[in-house]
This record gives C-alpha cells, sequence and structure tokens, in this order.
C-alpha cells in the first residue's frame, strides 16, 4: 500500500508541481528512494553528492522528526505520511 | 516581564481602553499591568511584523521596539498594513511609529533605523523581553536566532512565509529548542528556490504575523501553552494547519551541552553569501563576452541584427511587461524545451533582473549553444533605459 509525501511548496517545481506524491517503501529510506526516482530533479535538493540527506532538511514522519526516530531506517506503516520540512525565507518581502 | 513595578497604574482612559482583557479573569488588571511593563523588539517592520506590532500596541504592550532601515514602496502595500498609500516613500519606520502612536498612544516606540549586524544585536536585544522575527533571509534569521540565545534564552517569536505557506515557533526559550536545532546550517544560495516561485499571498502574514502576536502575549501573560517544541505549518490554498514536533538537539551548535558558537559570527559568509564585487544596485555600465546591456540590445535590434530574445521568466510575469518579438520559455521548463532554439541564430536571455537567465545560460552551454549573450539587469532595466512606458513589478 503506498505512503504519501508531502512536498512543500519551494521544492514543487520539481514534482511537476504535485503537492504530494504516492510512494511505496519499507522504511523511510525506501519512500524517499522511490520518490527521487520518480523525480530525479529533486535528488540535488534532499541529498549530498555523498548520497547523506541535507542538513536543511528534515524529514518527518507524521509529526515526528525522523532524527529522533530511526533516522532513514525508520520503518513505516500503512497510513503513515511522511512530510519534507526545508527552512523556508520569506517575511519582510 | 520585569518585575512587577507597583507604580504601573492604568489610567480611566485605559482601563477604558482594555475593558475587554479586563473582564477576563486571564488577563484582568494584573494582566493588562504586564503587558504594559512588557517590551518587544520586532525584526521588521514589513508584512510579519506589521500585524504584530499593531495587534501588540492595541492589546496594550507597553513598549515595542522595531528595527527597520527601509522605504515604504507600492509593493509593500499588498500585505503591509503599517504603511498605507500615502507612506510610499517615506521611511518604514517613521510611517509604522504614526500607525502605532494612532493605535495606541500609550505605546513607548523605539525606532532603530540600522542594519541589524552581530555587531549591534546583542545590544539592541538587550531591553527587551521578547524578539518577534519577521526577517525574510536567512543570515538575519540565524543572527536572530543566535542573538536571542546568547542573550539569556530571550524568547524568539518566529514566523516565516512563502506563497501560500507559512510557518510558527517560539524558539530559544531556556528549555525549548532554537531555530539551529530544527536546521544546524543554512541551505546554499544556489538551492534556494529561483524568484521565479516567489511571491505571497497578501493575507498570508496576516494570520503568521498575528500568531506571533498571540504567542508574545501568552508568554508576557504566562498564560496558556506557547509554540514551544511545536512547529506550526499553515497552508492558506488548503485552510490547514499541521503541527510538528520540535525536539531541543543536545547537540545543538547554540543551545545545546557543548555549543560550539558563542559569539556572533559572521552571518553573511555562514549562510555563504559572498559579497559580489558588482551588485544589481550598482549601475549596469560594462558587457562581458556573454553579456550585453540594455542599450547595446536596443541599438542591436534598431540596426536589424536577427536576434533571437529568449525570455526565461513565467508567464504571469511576462503579461506584465516584455520586450518585444521575444519567447517565453520558463527557466524550469528548459531542459525539456531547448530543442525549440535556434541553432544559427544568436540568443539574448532574459528574465527579471538578470539571475534565471544566467542560469539558463550556463544550461544552455552545457548542451551545446555558443552564440549567447545574458541581459544585463533583465527587463528591469530594460524598462529604465529603453522602454519606460511599461509597468514594473
Amino acid at each position: 500500500m503506498p505512503n504519501t509525501i508531502n512536498i512543500p511548496t519551494p521544492l514543487r517545481p520539481f514534482t511537476d508541481k504535485k503537492e504530494s506524491v504516492e510512494v511505496t517503501g519499507a522504511t523511510v529510506g525506501e519512500l524517499l528512494a522511490d520518490l527521487t526516482t520518480r523525480h530525479d530533479g529533486l535528488r540535488k535538493h534532499l541529498y549530498t553528492d555523498e548520497g547523506r540527506l541535507r542538513n536543511f532538511v528534515n524529514i518527518y514522519l507524521n509529526d515526528e522528526d525522523i532524527r529522533y526516530l530511526q533516522k532513514e531506517q525508520t520503518p513505516v506503516k500503512a497510513g503513515d505520511t511522511l512530510s519534507i520540512v526545508p527552512s523556508v525565507a520569506g517575511g519582510v518581502w | 516581564m520585569t518585575p512587577a513595578a507597583a507604580a504601573t497604574e492604568l489610567s480611566a482612559e485605559e482601563i477604558k481602553r482594555y475593558s475587554r482583557h479586563l473582564i477576563m479573569p486571564e488577563v484582568g488588571i494584573d494582566g493588562q499591568r504586564k503587558l504594559k511593563e512588557s517590551s518587544v523588539l520586532c525584526i521588521g517592520a514589513g508584512g510579519l511584523g506589521s500585524p504584530a506590532a499593531m495587534y501588540l500596541a492595541a492589546a496594550g504592550v507597553g513598549r515595542i521596539g522595531v528595527v527597520d532601515f527601509d522605504v515604504v514602496d507600492f509593493s509593500n502595500l499588498q500585505r503591509q498594513l503599517l504603511h498605507g498609500t500615502s507612506d510610499v516613500g517615506r521611511s518604514k519606520l517613521a510611517s509604522a511609529r504614526s500607525r502605532i502612536n494612532d493605535i495606541n498612544p500609550h505605546v513607548q516606540v523605539d525606532g532603530y533605523e540600522v542594519a541589524l549586524s552581530s555587531e549591534n544585536a546583542l545590544e539592541l536585544f538587550k531591553p527587551y523581553d521578547v524578539i518577534l522575527d519577521g526577517t525574510d533571509n536567512f543570515p538575519t534569521r540565524y543572527l536572530v536566532n543566535d542573538a536571542c540565545v546568547l542573550s539569556g534564552h530571550k524568547p524568539n517569536a518566529y514566523g516565516s512565509i512563502f506563497r501560500f505557506e507559512g510557518q510558527a515557533s517560539v524558539f530559544a526559550t531556556k528549555d525549548g529548542p532554537c531555530y539551529r536545532c530544527l536546521y544546524p546550517e543554512p541551505p546554499p544560495p544556489g538551492l534556494v528556490p529561483s524568484c521565479a516561485e516567489g511571491g505571497v499571498l497578501g493575507v498570508l502574514p496576516g494570520i503568521i504575523g498575528v500568531i506571533q502576536a498571540t504567542e508574545t502575549i501568552k508568554l508576557m501573560l504566562g498564560i496558556g501553552e506557547p509554540l514551544i517544541g511545536r512547529f506550526m505549518i499553515y497552508d492558506a490554498l488548503k485552510m490547514r494547519f499541521r503541527e510538528l514536533k520540535l525536539r531541543k538537539d543536545p547537540d545543538c551548535p547554540v543551545c545545546g551541552t557543548h555549543p560550539t558558537v558563542t559569539k556572533l559570527i559572521d552571518y553573511e559568509q555562514f549562510c555563504g553569501i559572498v559579497p559580489e564585487p558588482q551588485s544589481t544596485v550598482v549601475p549596469v555600465t560594462g558587457e562581458s563576452e556573454w553579456e550585453i546591456t540594455s542599450t547595446r540590445l536596443k541599438q542591436r535590434l534598431d540596426a536589424g541584427d536577427k536576434l533571437f530574445i529568449l525570455d526565461v521568466r513565467e508567464p504571469n510575469e511576462y503579461q506584465i511587461n516584455r520586450i518585444a518579438g521575444s519567447t517565453l520559455i520558463p527557466l524550469g521548463e528548459l531542459p525539456r524545451r531547448y530543442q525549440e532554439l535556434p541553432k544559427d541564430q544568436e540568443i539574448i536571455l532574459q528574465c527579471k533582473m538578470g539571475g534565471r537567465s544566467q542560469k539558463a545560460l550556463d544550461f544552455l552551454r552545457t548542451v551545446g549553444f555558443g552564440k549567447m549573450k545574458n541581459l544585463k539587469g533583465g527587463i528591469l532595466d530594460w524598462i529604465d533605459k529603453v522602454d519606460p512606458s511599461q509597468p514594473k513589478y
């Protein structure tokens, strides 16, 4: 059963403007791998050249930061939602 | 929040003014006195600072500081309600001061017409109980965060907006997380979405700025559950709030158990922003091999040169203004549409100010295009120098 990944506004240009993407996998890492396979343009925004998640991109499984779970090895179950929460600038202008 | 000065009395006029607060036991006379004794420093009198400062003034916060060195522009009026049409051209501080004084003359307004910097931040923050971050850029955001932590954990009522989406939290309290617990480092400038995807719905900062003001008042009164350790994300299109958990990171470089940042640093450098020798404010004059000025482009068009003008902005921008005869292919579509471009004709690339078209030029070089020039200063410079009949945005 697919899981949903919420795509934040700044990254939607790389998902054909889609707000969420359906992906499959058993862990957070697998869901993200499926996402970047479907939308290759996202890869450099999420991962460093060495394949590590960038540290200005936070991944939440439901309402919890995966850094405080088992990071990319965190298992996912049906109905879990993943959210990408990047830092966003914007305020005065 | 300063030790209750018993002397803080409310006048008959103030009692009338705050009556809807006074009849609520959660505020009451004591709470209203607390607000009067409290102070907040708004970083920026823009989209977020406007609603925040206005509501905080109306609520009776005794002292409101405002840091801003900008001048009111027409493009601010769509969302920055501190400023009105008659304020265009006036300093934002002057405009903010008159608006706040009009809402509530009992408020002391302190204006600081400076850019917040590592040199002045700690000093500026000193007299204030709460810092309200309404900044729009990463260097200032990290500066505000670090300065709040280093000022002995001054609460930072934080907000940020982008298009239809806003974020809010309270950072840097003694036991709560700070912005760096969430984002230890900023994104490199190259990975920040381009201005093509920018813009903001005018009402959005109203929601987020008022959340910041609400949290400020709750902190001052010591009531309710503050937005500490929680990250609120608001989506205006879906009209939906989501809440994420935030934790204090023991390894946080500023507020962790072994901090590595113990004084304010160079935040421009930290955010990878290298000062450019020629910024956009410098008049566009010279040309290099890959560049052309507006004036020169006009001369060449007048002389009958066959140039292919490629506009890489978004269609809604193209609707506002354009160079006659130009072809629109948004930057994001270029990788799959570049074959539509002529191979045998010189291409002039152009966007709003020259940034996106430079990226387009770099990309086209990688796929074999050679005869190209980037229009320096973009359509804005073209309008200034060649075609003032068109509107700017």
